[in-house]
């Protein structure tokens, strides 16, 4: 398994700003303000906060070759205490109705089950963005039946039913040690009918092409995991690869980084911007910093205008309709069916 | 359209361009298939909107009309097609393991139009033969 990140590396693209400045630098159709007013949309602002999503730091056992974390085993970024028990209040005292715990690994994270219980507590919708290999690591075997007895949706990461696609972009072995982890969740009654326990599945394009419809692509995965390997799951959501970090670096390498802006360009999808994920999200990264997206709190574009910059400063009325802070990479939430953490928008 | 070029130039038409610039393929030209409308606008018009429609989900999905077109781009030998359906493919589902084998199935069905020909051939054997 290669594990290797952009910091690891020295590459100049660890750098966000050189990430924000080689995006820029490309001669696209029409700038993402552009595309929006042609949508009718001169100012996209939230619509209030439906889901917080927190990024609880930046290890993770895994370091695929399109996260737009630049997430890795030698990350040191972990959500301090104080900031963990900022975004819990802030949970606790507001209506919004989703906690969405994301990485790196979310689960390596000190107080990853502290964070469950005390959301679930206060009655909240409890989302683990789970890579799945984690459950393979020493203590961490019992995570899955940590996470059914706090009725946890477990949104998987698992870009193809196809091994070969799975390891390119995950690492070897990658694909049998999470085959191994969905029929652990399966036994536990995770994405079985009617068990409560929601399991989703995620996938990328493993390469510099868009998803394909999520529904005719969800309809394909539940027939060919079943058949393949007996595994059942509850939803798959198909999420286009952000042309930042180090799927920005593989579209460099690999010379398709123009040719795959073209076609976000010109996919643009008016019908899209309605459903942005940005809309009614709230971001926190881990130092406590507020972005109205994961992807722009990568690219380090912060909340923008006069609004609170961290956690310790929210609150839902200078929030709730904040404008939002946008750029090229913008567009591959709104290419074809449109793009977020929970999958297609339209 | 469905066409569309993925941007990445075979290498070998790539050398062909910088030795003389002139080439009977070229991926570029894949980008200016409308050009053909110019002339006979109303029979390009036609085309699209028929051509548009085959590839609707029908009674068979997105993703099988787009391997039964990669593989036929493989039987007609089109490298528009080839490049416009590898990513059609990849983009309505399809693993490049599928893919491969619709190619394989394209490639047996020709393999076996020229060995089914061998009849033929023994026919006319047979007629001349003692």
């Amino acid at each position: 398994m290669a594990l290797r990140t952009l910091l690891n590396v020295r590459s100049p693209l660890a750098d966000p700003r050189e990430q924000r400045a080689r995006l820029q630098a490309l001669p696209l159709q029409k700038t993402f303000h552009e595309a929006l007013e042609s949508a009718g949309t001169r100012d996209l602002r939230a619509t209030g906060i439906s889901v917080l999503q927190i990024n609880v730091g930046k290890r993770c056992n895994q370091a695929c070759r399109h996260c737009h974390v630049d997430a890795g085993p030698d990350r040191q970024e972990v959500m301090s205490a104080a900031v963990v028990d900022a975004c819990l209040r802030f949970l606790e005292v507001t209506d919004i109705q989703t906690l969405d715990i994301t990485g790196g690994a979310p689960e390596l994270h000190p107080s990853f089950r502290d964070i469950v219980v005390r959301a679930r507590a206060a009655g909240k919708h409890v989302m683990d963005r789970c890579n799945l290999t984690i459950t393979g690591l020493p203590n961490y075997a019992d995570l899955p039946d940590f996470l059914a007895s706090q009725q946890v949706e477990v949104v998987a990461s698992l870009p193809s039913y196809s091994a070969r696609q799975t390891n390119s972009q995950r690492g070897d072995g990658v694909f049998e040690e999470s085959i191994v982890a969905l029929r652990r969740f399966n036994a536990l009654g995770y994405g079985v009918e009617n068990s409560g326990l929601l399991l989703s599945l995620v996938t990328n394009p493993v390469g510099a092409y868009l998803p394909a419809a999520q529904r005719a692509l969800e309809s394909d995965w539940k027939r060919e995991l079943q058949r393949r390997y007996g595994i059942v799951f509850n939803r798959l959501y198909t999420i286009t690869n952000m042309p930042i970090s180090r799927y920005l670096e593989y579209l460099i390498e690999s010379g398709n980084l123009e040719s795959y802006m073209d076609r976000l360009v010109a996919a643009f999808n008016p019908s899209t911007v309605d459903g942005l994920m940005c809309r009614y999200t709230l971001s926190v990264g881990w130092d406590g910093r507020l972005y109205d997206c994961d992807f722009n709190q990568m690219v380090e574009l912060e909340t923008r205008g006069d609004v609170p910059r961290t956690i310790f400063d929210a609150t839902r009325n200078a929030l709730d309709h904040r404008s939002i802070a946008v750029g090229p990479h913008c567009f591959g939430c709104t290419a074809g069916a449109g793009s977020s953490c929970g999958g297609a928008t339209t | 359209m469905r066409i569309r070029s993925t941007g990445k130039p075979l290498v070998y038409w790539t050398k062909l361009s910088e030795m003389d610039g002139d080439t009977y393929y070229h991926p570029k030209d894949l980008g200016r298939f409308s050009e053909i409308g110019k002339d006979a606008p109303e029979l390009w018009e036609k085309f699209n909107a028929w051509y548009s429609a085959v590839f609707k989900e029908g009674a068979l999905s997105e993703r099988e009309k787009a391997l039964i077109a990669l593989a036929v781009a493989h039987a007609v030998q089109c490298p528009y097609c080839i490049d416009a359906y590898s990513t059609a493919s990849l983009e309505t589902g399809s693993t490049p393991e599928q893919m491969t084998e619709a190619v394989h199935v394209a490639a047996a069905i020709r393999g076996g139009a020229s060995l089914v020909h061998g009849v033929q051939m023994r026919n006319r054997v047979d007629k001349l033969s003692m």
